[in-house]
């Protein structure tokens, strides 16, 4: 069993990441770069303190995307709708953030629950769609994603932007009780120093919490047991007193919730608005996170990491005449790679067991009897 | 002929002998054999011993398209149809006939009325499936079949989705195909139409074959008998443990189906402290729905269920549960275990919000895992620890953790569904053992069972579902199997009593 879930667990990815910067180095090649000096070039730039915090600063959104993802994948439900609501949420947080000032630690909660509420009851759409109407989630969380854009876009440009006209559209600034401080005094600690402008966003700290939070509910609480057994075999769940529809809200709405939390690390840690050009793109790339780090907390930490890692070592291929583009390719075969090699290796594993326990209580069970 | 699955033997020196032109039943109880047998003759299944031979040449099939090459044709019991798609398309699908890289749907058509015509499956190429009734959808199968070239049709269990007047225009439509020079294998376990559509019977129990007759020799009673077995053991001599406590009253329980078909119609019943109802009948009868709507899993299911007093009608299954309902479900694959997971999480499956399976919002790992230990020791369920995921474990185990976690729950009534289905005869003797130990100490239990032996040596009282109605009420010392049987098909209807 010990040595069954190391294999799962460690095995699986490290393979699949191999498979992925071999598969990326034979595309370098046929386009005639060195891939030893391209990833020499990635290590070395991407490993500077700058770097690793900017690394962290963007893992932290992409592994509260994944988190989202992660808890309707449990069951079976797949929400692609986080993109367009984080960007809905952080905008509407960001407006209502500015609209007052109170002592900071109650501003900041206070924002958080605009934005997790935001998403949730954005989330709550595809959700009555679902148990209403049969609406199949993937189609609507698409579709609404698209309706989220331009909904926010509108309500930005129209009814949420500042007055004032400065060099760049945005929401007005959030007041300073309503920032979350940088982690930088922590770095001191150990006597790191960022330079300016590559502050360690302090909403890391909220995210680690979340994502305890996530394990202690999927894998330790009767609601966690509910909804994995929902997504193991629902027929099963719903003749044990789960109702599947009840499931279905909720769990959209842990989602919606979370999904509406994505945005919070940028925007209280370094917009303190919400601008024109506010980074987009967590939600979708929390599919992939989530599934790189097979719905387990952990693992979707390192991949929200590797990710980040990805994304800023990518910036010094461009400097080097290599196309940064090849990291995205990297990204794609990495997921891809993590599935398949986790189907190989869990299908060997489960072999192993079933074959183990068969030994273990030896064949005994061959009677004259009719399979149904 | 035989197969062996792992655990269990499905077919043992089967011996099929069918003449050329002729409509030949196969009939047995569920779990016979009867499809085994069938995917073994279509190719989708190979036996491990014995041979095919058609028309004197021996023919060992690797797939159903070998088969179809060969002449066989299947019509199966779930329609493989595209509901949007039209009669001509649905037919054609696979085999398309092509004039260069088009498909030649104009000579298709014409084939199809030609095919429809010579045999009485009358249909319009052009209309859409989704708007065929049932019958007409087995016609478009049967049709697909005869025009990939079939001259053996088998037809699994054609009736048991039909109304009374399509069954006739099915049976119809079989005498032309015979009187063609088609040769058709009709299995069924209705034996009323065996008997009236079949000119040999071959009647299958436990696997084997038990030997071939006709309708001229036998009644319904006597085919009934060949199925079941004349050898029934006869129900032991044994204290009755009944008392007079009803646990669960059910009164005028009805359910129907979402176009409206009645499921259920009126049924009512107690179960006392220490009884064991037996419910009997033939699969399809309304048995699921029965116990959907006892443990409210059929929210729409109207009528009244008292349970210690309490009334049950409007609560949601986990209260149902709560309240004192445990369910052995008939599927242990599709409703009873979540299959990857370890054994303490399936022992936990609908207990999970009692103790000792949680602990407040928790679940308690550790009191999950002794109480699992504890069904693992009592009920003998052979597995290395409570930690492997249940499809490590053979039919007959996981039978054995389903049946331990709801007794050793302890419900003031348990439904079990068809309990010992599809496991050996090992496993089979200790859930019986288990089930009379907890009727003896006071537990009420509701039997769903197609396996006559356990109802009647089992059952304090016998009630027949037959169109999801209850029938006839026997009393399990008295009944005989052509009794039982004659009620099961709907026979003995007038002599209800």
């Amino acid at each position: 069993m010990k040595s069954g879930r190391l294999l799962t667990a460690v095995v699986a990815p490290l393979v699949a990441l191999i498979i992925a910067f071999g598969i990326a180095a034979l595309a370098l090649l046929l386009v005639g770069i060195d891939p030893i000096q391209a990833y020499k070039e990635m290590i070395t730039f991407g490993t500077s303190t700058a770097s690793l915090i900017i690394t962290v600063n963007d893992a932290v959104p992409l592994f509260v995307s994944a988190l989202a993802v992660a808890v309707g994948f449990k069951m079976g439900l797949f929400n692609i709708g986080v993109e367009g609501a984080y960007l809905l949420a952080a905008l509407i947080g960001a407006y209502v953030g500015a609209l007052y000032s109170i002592t900071p630690v109650l501003h900041i909660l206070s924002i958080l629950v605009v934005c997790a509420s935001v998403g949730a009851l954005w989330a709550l759409i595809p959700a009555l769609l679902k148990v209403k109407r049969g609406v199949h989630e993937v189609i609507s969380t698409i579709m609404l994603n698209f309706i989220a854009f331009s909904l926010s876009a509108w309500l930005f440009l129209n009814v949420l932007k500042a007055e004032t006209s400065g060099l760049t559209i945005a929401t007005d600034l959030i007041p300073e009780t309503g920032w979350i401080p940088s982690l930088n005094g922590v770095l001191g600690w150990f006597g790191i120093e960022p330079r300016a402008g590559a502050d360690l966003h302090g909403f890391l700290v909220m995210a680690i919490v979340l994502g305890i939070v996530y394990h202690y509910l999927v894998n330790k609480s009767r609601f966690g047991y509910d909804l994995r057994a929902s997504g193991i075999n629902p027929s099963a769940a719903n003749a044990s007193g789960v109702d599947p529809k009840n499931m279905v809200v909720k769990t959209m709405l842990i989602s919606g919730g979370l999904a509406g939390l994505v945005g919070v690390s940028q925007l209280l840690g370094f917009y303190h608005q919400y601008p024109q050009d506010f980074p987009g793109g967590y939600g979708f790339a929390g599919i992939a996170v989530a599934l790189l780090g097979r719905n387990h907390a952990v693992g979707m930490a390192f991949g929200a990491v590797l990710f980040g890692f990805m994304n800023r070592a990518s910036l010094i291929l461009d400097l080097k005449d290599v196309p940064k583009e090849i990291v995205t390719i990297i990204q794609g075969i990495v997921v891809l790679a993590v599935v398949i090699v986790y189907e190989v290796i869990s299908r060997y594993v489960q072999r192993r067991t079933v074959a183990a326990a068969a030994r273990a209580t030896e064949a005994d069970e061959v009677g004259a009897g009719a399979a149904a | 002929m035989t197969k062996r699955y792992p655990g269990v033997v499905a077919n043992k020196d089967v011996e099929l002998i069918v003449l050329p032109s002729e409509v030949h039943a196969v009939v047995g109880e569920n779990g016979a054999g009867k499809s085994t047998l069938m995917k073994i003759i279509y190719g989708m299944v190979r036996p491990d011993e014995g041979t095919i031979s058609i028309n004197g040449q021996p023919a060992a099939f690797r797939s159903p398209k070998e088969a179809i090459d060969a002449g066989i044709g299947m019509v199966h019991q779930h329609f493989m149809l595209a509901d949007n798609l039209t009669v001509l398309e649905n037919v054609v699908l696979g085999s398309e006939p092509r004039s260069g890289l088009e498909i030649d749907f104009d000579s298709a058509a014409d084939r199809i009325k030609e095919l429809g015509e010579s045999y009485g499956l009358h249909l319009n190429p052009s209309q859409r499936v989704e708007a065929l009734s049932v019958g007409e959808r087995q016609r478009v199968e049967i049709i697909k079949v005869l025009y990939r070239g079939a001259k053996i049709l088998i037809l699994d269990e054609p009736t048991a989705v039909l109304v009374p007047h399509e069954v006739d225009e099915l049976f119809d439509s079989i005498r032309e195909l015979t009187n063609e020079g088609q040769t058709v294998i009709f299995i069924s376990h209705k034996l009323d139409e065996v008997l009236s559509i079949a000119d040999r019977i071959t009647v299958m129990r436990a696997g084997r074959t038990v030997g071939t007759t006709t309708p001229a020799e036998v009644d319904a009673g006597e085919l009934a008998e060949m199925m079941i077995g004349s050898e029934l053991p006869s129900p032991e001599t044994r204290e009755s443990t009944v008392q007079e406590e009803v646990l669960l009253n059910v009164a005028d329980l009805s359910l129907l189906s979402g176009e409206g078909r009645p499921l259920l119609t009126g049924v009512s019943f107690q179960v006392r402290k220490g009884e064991i109802v037996g419910v009997a009948g033939v699969e399809g009868n309304g048995q699921g729905s029965l116990v959907d709507s006892i443990i409210g899993l059929a929210p729409a299911a109207t009528g009244e269920i008292t349970l210690l007093g309490e009334s049950l009608s409007h609560l949601p299954a986990r209260d149902r549960r709560g309240a004192g309902l445990g369910l052995i479900p008939e599927d242990r694959h599709r409703q009873g275990l979540l299959l990857p997971s370890p054994l303490w999480e399936n022992a936990a499956l609908g207990h999970q919000y009692q103790e000792p399976f949680a602990n407040g919002i928790w679940i308690d790992k550790k009191g999950s895992r002794r109480q699992t230990e504890e069904i693992v020791r009592r009920f003998a369920v052979k597995t290395p620890n409570v930690d492997v995921p249940a499809t490590a474990l053979s039919g007959g185990n996981q039978q054995k953790l389903v049946v331990g976690r709801e007794i050793v729950a302890d419900p003031a009534v348990l439904i079990a569904a068809q309990p010992t289905r599809g496991i050996d005869i090992g496993a089979q003797a200790a859930v019986w053992e288990e089930l009379k130990a907890a009727r003896a100490s006071g537990m009420g239990i509701l039997l769903i069972s197609a396996d006559l032996e356990e109802l009647i040596g089992l059952s304090d009282t016998i009630h027949v579902l037959f169109e999801g109605r209850f029938v006839a009420r026997l009393n399990p010392s008295e009944v005989t199997p052509e009794i039982l049987g004659s009620y099961m098909t709907g026979a003995g209807q007038e002599k209800a009593s």
